[in-house]
């Protein structure tokens, strides 16, 4: 069995970039970009979910198996979403007889 | 000795240690996704009454103290910084540093869910909780403004219930390092008490934005 360890180093590093980042949000979102502030806020989310996925819970080491397995998941996810909000957004598109 | 050697054992279905350790982490890994989709209702729920309603969840959002909001994150990143420390110090095999990692990582989460309950009294005290008395300044909209604090209370409150649920598990990995049972050939519970613990933290990562940073300019 061949167990990757990481450094504390690598661990002190990854953690002082998800504070930055956390701050890094927060001031955005003191400033106004029209829609965009929802799009810069989720992407820091994003950026900081896979830092801790990949570091903090080992993903870059973990088989194969298992990073199709997380992959999947969220690929369901974003099923559950896209599909669902596709609806929402189309909705007034097109006028409805009747209505 | 004994107890080492019980719990190194290997279950008669594997061939070796490391299949065992990747079938734990890989169970752990599905149970972690079956969250992602629970959890995942909820944050749909949000998206589709945000479209709906966009102007009542920016006043609504507002009223949240962004700062307590930000601190809390800051809280939950260092308890994760100390579990995945814990997990470290049981991969080199030292006893000492995983007690007290995890003791740290306890007490984080536990500050964590102090502000929490400091927050939740805070929306009786205000009349942001959902029900009768419900009144919400600046807005017109009281039911719709009520949507967006039903969705702060169920969201907030499921993620306080897995970090209660994970300050458990922890106490029960203290209990374990501490009678030395996890050793660099067999700490997968440390492993996946930790996988749980930084998953409840990614939650939170997405919940802070989405609750308290949207709509404040």
């Amino acid at each position: 069995m061949h167990e990757h360890i990481d450094s504390v180093k690598t661990y002190a590093f990854v953690f002082v970039t998800l504070l930055a980042l956390t701050l890094l949000t927060t001031l955005v979102a003191e400033v106004d970009l029209g829609p965009l502030n929802v799009a810069v806020a989720l992407l820091i989310a994003v950026i900081k979910m896979l830092l801790v996925a990949l570091f903090f819970m080992h993903l870059r080491h973990s088989p194969m198996l298992t990073k199709v397995v997380v992959c999947g998941g969220l690929l369901w996810l974003l099923i559950l979403m896209v599909l669902t909000m596709a609806d929402f957004v189309s909705r007034k598109w097109l006028p409805v007889p009747g209505v | 000795m004994d107890s080492q050697t019980e719990t190194v054992a290997l279950r008669e279905q594997f061939e070796t240690a490391g299949q065992q350790k990747e079938a734990s982490t890989l169970g752990m890994w599905v149970f972690l996704v079956t969250e992602i989709m629970f959890f995942g209702g909820l944050f749909l729920a949000y998206m589709v009454y945000r479209r709906l309603f966009p102007e009542v969840f920016w006043v609504a959002s507002s009223s949240l103290n962004k700062i307590i909001g930000a601190v809390n994150t800051a809280v939950l990143l260092c308890s994760s910084f100390t579990m995945v420390l814990a997990v470290h110090a049981a991969q080199i095999g030292s006893r000492r540093a995983i007690v007290i990692f995890l003791i740290l990582t306890m007490l984080l989460g536990g500050v964590f869910l102090g502000v929490k309950a400091y927050e939740w009294n805070e929306k009786f005290q205000e009349h942001h909780v959902p029900g009768p008395s419900f009144h919400l300044e600046h807005t017109t909209e009281q039911g719709r403004a009520q949507l967006f604090f039903s969705l702060y209370f169920a969201m907030t409150g499921l993620h306080a219930l897995h970090m209660i649920i994970g300050e458990g598990l922890l106490l029960f990995l203290l209990f374990h390092a501490y009678a030395g049972k996890y050793t660099p050939a067999y700490y997968t519970p440390v492993d996946i008490g930790g996988l749980y613990w930084h998953f409840v933290d990614i939650i939170w990562i997405f919940l802070f934005p989405l609750l308290y940073l949207i709509g404040q300019h």
